[in-house]
């Protein structure tokens, strides 16, 4: 039972971090109906971005203190929108109305682009680098369950950006605006929508949304490195497919179940091993008996 | 490509084998070594082109099938090699590639039938995330080494061997796609639903022309496998199943002869890179992105045409 609880705990925290990168997949596929793959690079500049920002913000706030992170966020998160932004502007906005492979290998390109020069010494270098604690960390005990305050923060957090994105999406202009793009591209820009500006804010709130998943990862993850983001980003990406993809509840439902799956299997001995292989093998056959995903609704193919 | 073209390039290619094979110890051991490493690279580009270019599906696990074939050829020859005299070794290097391309042909039938009714994108992940575990699976299993590799694997791969294969894979892929039959795929990719309404059963050729790529590919990862005498998993991740699709693209999905050059020139620029190697990679992704900017119908097209890529 302990055991239970515990890996639930631990899976709650994984996937609420899943939950946030998902949804930046689904907005863009709600959008342009492409997988961006650069996306789980931007969740590694974001943890990037918190890593160089922790000495600069640390003599004005001394971390690690609540208020500083949130202040690392917020500047991580804008210095990712605009990276996203600039993404969609030199490599996507070329491609809109070419065919969906074509931005479809574009977009890895820039996935490729992104790792390697991050990688080069004169950038990152290849080197894992440790994360500075940006906020107090705490073990809480109940029973024999460990609960540390990074999961809870990871909790909350998401729990607040979704409905904050939830906020935005349905209740404001631009949000309603999102939601004509999605359903009609021609015809939103017949009522006198800026589809390009529509599709420049999806991609800023989609990286600001990777850059704090990404700086959550890192806190629970003993180090950073150029590639950090491929793993939780092709699981973010299962997460999204299984709730329905462009479906925002879905793809936070996606994120949770693949990151209880995954802690679930990771402390199952015999299956540990294989943990990398599970989120593969949900997609697999999610996309097998219900290709539109949980949330989905099934299209017909209109000729 | 037509039939003859392809006939031609079968006798082309048996007969460059045939010479330079001859003569191959006054070869360079590097030179010869790279291009096998072409000719491998010829073979999976051109499988992946049938699957991708002729057909229109986008498949982004082939490193996947030539993990497989690979795997499989070699561990048949380490545990039957030891058992048989030298004379008989080369029926056993035949039999080990034949043995690899048929479980990357059943892998691809096991991955084919039932994700074929997907489209566009759903198939690129599906198909990565087939490549991904099988990558797993190789990792975790300690009869093929499990992380650490699979290592001795008997040197059988000579350049000649290398390009008669080529010159087979071509010419029945060509042959395949110039038959009666292979119009089938080609009429699959340029409009499914017309060609459904004409009696034509998508997923069926769907599903040959994913197992024929994935036959083929298991052929050429048996002859990396007896190339290179080592395999690790690694050697067989996402990036590689990248590598192939840009050798598609680049020559122009569904032209053979541009996929063939792509395939060369992809091979030979990270030699030419070397003394670059730290920007290589770098180099690679703005060659995709650039490509995909300027001319998406492929480097190698000379119409402007665009044909082939939908998703």
């Amino acid at each position: 039972m302990d055991w239970f609880l515990q890996q639930s705990v631990n899976g709650l925290a994984l996937g609420s971090i899943y939950a946030l990168i998902a949804l930046g997949y689904t907005m863009v596929y709600g959008v342009l109906r492409f997988i961006n793959f650069a996306h789980a690079d931007i969740l590694m500049l974001g943890a990037y971005a918190a890593f160089f920002l922790a000495p600069v913000v640390h003599p004005i706030i001394p971390l690690p203190s609540f208020t500083g992170a949130i202040v690392i966020m917020a500047l991580s998160a804008a210095i990712c929108a605009i990276i996203g932004i600039v993404i969609e502007l030199l490599a996507y906005r070329p491609l809109r109305n070419r065919p969906r492979l074509t931005v479809l290998i574009t977009a890895i390109g820039v996935s490729l682009f992104i790792e390697f020069t991050c990688q080069h010494e004169a950038v990152f270098g290849a080197a894992t680098r440790a994360f500075p604690p940006l906020m107090p960390a705490a073990d809480f005990k109940l029973g024999n369950i460990i609960i540390s305050s990074n999961d809870i923060v990871v909790v909350v957090t998401t729990i607040l950006l979704l409905f904050a994105l939830w906020f935005i999406v349905q209740r404001t202009r631009i949000g309603t605006a999102m939601r004509a793009v999605s359903f009609n591209q021609q015809a939103a820009s017949l009522m006198g929508i800026n589809i390009s500006r529509i599709i420049s804010f999806t991609f800023a709130l989609g990286s600001a949304l990777a850059a704090i998943a990404g700086i959550l990862y890192a806190m629970r993850a003993p180090g950073i490195e150029p590639l950090m983001g491929m793993q939780p980003g092709i699981r973010a990406f299962v997460a999204a497919v299984l709730g329905g993809i462009g479906n925002l509840p879905g793809a936070a439902i996606g994120g949770l179940i693949i990151g209880l799956l995954e802690t679930f299997a990771g402390g199952t001995p015999g299956l540990s091993n294989y943990r990398d292989g599970i989120a593969f093998a949900i997609l697999i056959l999610i996309l097998l008996f219900k290709p539109a995903g949980i949330l989905g609704k099934a299209t017909v193919e209109k000729v | 490509m037509n039939h003859q073209g392809a006939k031609r390039w079968l006798f082309i290619s048996i007969a460059i084998a045939v010479g330079i094979s001859l003569f191959s110890d006054q070869f360079n051991r590097y030179y010869l070594g790279i291009a096998i490493d072409c000719g491998i690279a010829i073979i999976l580009a051109t499988s992946l082109n049938l699957v991708n270019g002729h057909t229109g599906q986008f498949s982004l696990g082939h490193a996947g099938f030539m993990a497989v074939g690979g795997y499989a050829a070699a561990k048949f020859s380490l545990v039957v090699v030891p058992l048989t005299p030298p004379e008989l070794q080369p029926l056993i290097f035949v039999a080990a590639l034949i043995l690899g391309g048929l479980l990357a042909a059943l892998a691809g039938l096991i991955v084919g039938v039932p994700s074929l009714r997907l489209r566009g994108d759903y198939l690129a992940i599906v198909t990565l995330g087939f490549g991904e575990i099988i990558r797993v699976i190789v990792q975790n299993m300690e009869s093929v080494g499990a992380a650490s590799g699979l290592k001795g694997i008997p040197k059988f791969t000579t350049f000649g061997w290398t390009f008669v294969l080529v010159g087979i894979t071509i010419y029945v892929i060509a042959s395949l796609v110039n038959s009666t039959y292979g119009r089938g795929f080609i009429a699959v990719n340029d409009d499914e639903v017309a060609a459904s309404s004409m009696g034509i059963n998508p997923v069926r050729y769907k599903v040959t022309a994913f197992v024929a790529g994935a036959f083929f590919a298991g052929i050429a990862g048996g002859l990396y496998a007896h190339h290179k005498q080592f395999l690790a998993p690694t050697g067989f991740d996402f990036f590689k199943s990248v590598d192939i699709v840009v050798m598609v693209v680049l020559g122009g999905m569904g032209r053979t002869a541009g996929v063939v050059l792509a395939a060369i020139l992809l091979t030979l620029l990270p030699e030419f890179l070397r003394q670059f190697s730290d920007y290589r990679m770098i180099i690679y992704a703005l060659l995709i992105i650039g490509l995909m900017l300027l001319r998406p119908q492929g480097l190698f097209t000379l119409s402007g045409k665009k044909k082939g890529a939908k998703a």
